[in-house]
């Protein structure tokens, strides 16, 4: 789209956008065509001999036990981080949107979580869970009586990241329900009560339904920060360990490509997250579209 | 908004938000707490949970400890490089792509937009070779044109060229590589073609050059959402990890995020972990303050930003 009533001059345009265009191309463009070249390659560690191999590094990356149960890890991680915070960030935005007073103060006590780093979330919940000194680990221990140590055993670990990357979540998606929330209209609240539904009912009826568009969007949004924004709190925390237990699929690109300089099997895993990405984008852009016709 | 009277429900609300905001704010409300105490209480099982005096001290031993004094300026002048950066680069690409009428405008437009499906996680390598040598496809482009040997004939000696220009533990190879964004430009174009068509008539009607109009309307104009970037992207640019992870290989140049991570107490160390709670309270602070402090932009920010 373009304004009816705009400029002529031709160079100054190109100018304005040259340097959005060269910084594209130098740290997206190139590096992405190097990558799936790289893919197709396979090359030693120092990069001074490689040879053409067509998929090999993909049927070797599909057929790694160990690549495969990073995706099974990934997986459940990135669904559990979203269902947490959504759950949560919906209750927290319904509640808000009850309250009558002090609206603001609640506002501003539950949304400073999303400026902290994911890997100082890790660090705090390390701390909290730690089966040395941390107070909640103690509780589990001495209180619940579970058998806890995210040190060592890969479950417990596994559940440190999930809450660690959820928590800071949960106050992103509650900005979005408080906003999703404010757009419903009064009266059709008004008019549910009038027919005598009451508030749960007036929840399931109509809040819920009207919401699904922001809870489809919070899944897509949260599944992409679980897959990818949460490199530093594996990174800071557990190291994709123990035994892999917390080894996601960014995390192991890193590790495969950059310590362990396996440039071809790295360049396939990048690939695949990407062919990820790009699916996800286009599947939320269609909704998207769709929702804007059904609106209008 | 009240539809009806429920005072019990209302009481119930009261009490579940308490304890939500309670849950949510307990980690910090811990850390807060250790970064109090003196070592042999915060190693106590359980710790005590009333403040101790030693804060400052805690404080300072962190910032001696890690490099964090050094490590939070390269923080700040990454986030405050890259929401410049980001800010100043879509703005002039959506004025061009919005305001002017040339032939690549669309393809520019799209090449733009499609970097939202290339997150730097999905191109860890080829972009940290590119950052380390950022004449890596001029040098690519000799060795495959074969000017070398061109190049030696013609100087009649054997001369090799090799062209580098790394990026490697700079503060452009931190800032540089982060300020394209598609989402940045793609919100300043939706926003600009909301702006009245009147307006840039009446001001080319005025004889205004097409940068005195951004300069003195469109500007001007956009100074909210410019408040709603700026909080977004300095947040964004603070909490960056991987990218600064790769570029830097000195303590020095590193960012005060990933230097926190020296703080840890590991197994065999010992366990100053009120250290490392006032360092993660240091290194959290700059972020979580700009947000509180421009709450409203914020929401505004995130909620708009992600239309």
């Amino acid at each position: 789209m373009i304004k009816r009533s705009h400029f002529k001059s031709n160079g100054l345009a190109y100018l304005l956008i040259t340097p959005q265009v060269l910084v594209t191309l130098a740290f997206f463009y190139w590096p992405a065509i190097q990558g799936l070249l790289q893919s197709l390659m396979l090359s030693d560690p120092f990069g001074r001999r490689s040879q053409f191999v067509w998929f090999e590094n993909f049927v070797r990356i599909f057929t790694d036990i160990l690549y495969l149960k990073s995706v099974g890890i990934t997986l459940f991680f990135s669904l559990a981080v979203a269902f947490t915070s959504i759950i949560f960030g919906m209750t927290l935005g319904c509640l808000a949107n009850r309250a009558l007073r002090a609206k603001a103060l609640i506002r501003t006590l539950l949304i400073w979580p999303y400026a902290v780093a994911p890997a100082i979330s890790g660090i705090l919940w390390l701390f909290l869970l730690h089966p040395a000194y941390g107070v909640v680990a103690y509780f589990l221990k001495n209180v619940v009586g579970m058998d806890w140590n995210p040190l060592l055993n890969g479950n417990d670990a596994l559940f440190l990241v999930v809450i660690a990357s959820a928590w800071k979540q949960v106050s992103y998606n509650f900005v979005f329900f408080m906003a999703g929330l404010q757009a419903i209209p009064h009266s059709l609240i008004e008019a549910a009560a009038i027919d005598g539904a009451g508030p749960l009912r007036r929840f399931w009826v109509i809040t819920f339904p009207l919401l699904s568009p922001t809870i489809f969007f919070l899944t897509v949004m949260n599944i992409i920060y679980a897959f990818f924004e949460t490199f530093g709190v594996i990174h800071a925390v557990t190291q994709g360990g123990p035994g892999g237990a917390t080894n996601t699929l960014v995390y192991k690109v890193y590790q495969d490509g950059f310590v362990g300089l396996n440039m071809g099997a790295s360049a396939a895993q990048s690939l695949v997250l990407m062919a990820l990405i790009i699916t996800v984008t286009v599947l939320q852009f269609r909704f998207v579209e769709r929702r804007v016709q059904y609106t209008t | 908004m009240m539809v009806e009277r429920t005072p019990i429900l209302d009481t119930f609300t009261y009490v579940f938000l308490m304890a939500g905001i309670c849950v949510v704010g307990f980690p910090i409300f811990y850390a807060i707490t250790a970064a109090t105490l003196p070592l042999d209480q915060v190693a106590r099982i359980p710790m005590p949970l009333n403040p101790g005096d030693q804060f400052f001290v805690n404080i300072q031993a962190a910032w001696n400890e890690g490099n964090l004094g050094r490590q939070l300026i390269n923080s700040f002048v990454m986030a405050a490089g890259i929401t410049v950066g980001k800010i100043v680069v879509s703005m002039l690409g959506a004025f061009s792509i919005v305001y002017f009428d040339y032939r690549f405008r669309n393809v520019a437009f799209a090449t733009v937009f499609c970097t939202l499906m290339l997150p730097v996680e999905v191109r860890i390598l080829p972009t940290y070779e590119m950052a380390a040598n950022l004449l890596g496809p001029l040098q690519w482009l000799l060795d495959v044109l074969h000017l070398n040997s061109l190049v030696q004939w013609v100087a009649g000696n054997n001369i090799e060229i090799s062209l580098e220009w790394s990026l490697l533990n700079s503060y452009t190879g931190l800032i540089l590589p982060l300020v394209a964004s598609a989402t940045c430009t793609f919100l300043f174009r939706q926003f600009f073609l909301t702006i009245p068509e009147e307006l840039c008539e009446a001001a080319k009607l005025d004889g205004a050059s097409a940068m005195v109009f951004f300069w003195k309307i469109l500007l001007p104009l956009s100074t909210t959402n410019i408040a709603a970037l700026v909080v977004i992207e300095f947040v964004y640019g603070w909490n960056q990890y991987l990218w600064p992870l790769l570029i830097t290989t000195t303590p020095d140049m590193t960012t005060a995020v990933i230097g926190l991570k020296d703080l840890i107490p590991q197994a065999d160390d010992i366990p100053k972990w009120n250290v490392a709670m006032a360092g993660s309270l240091l290194v959290m602070a700059p972020p979580v303050l700009v947000v509180l402090l421009m709450q409203r932009w914020f929401v505004k920010g995130l909620v708009e930003r992600e239309k």
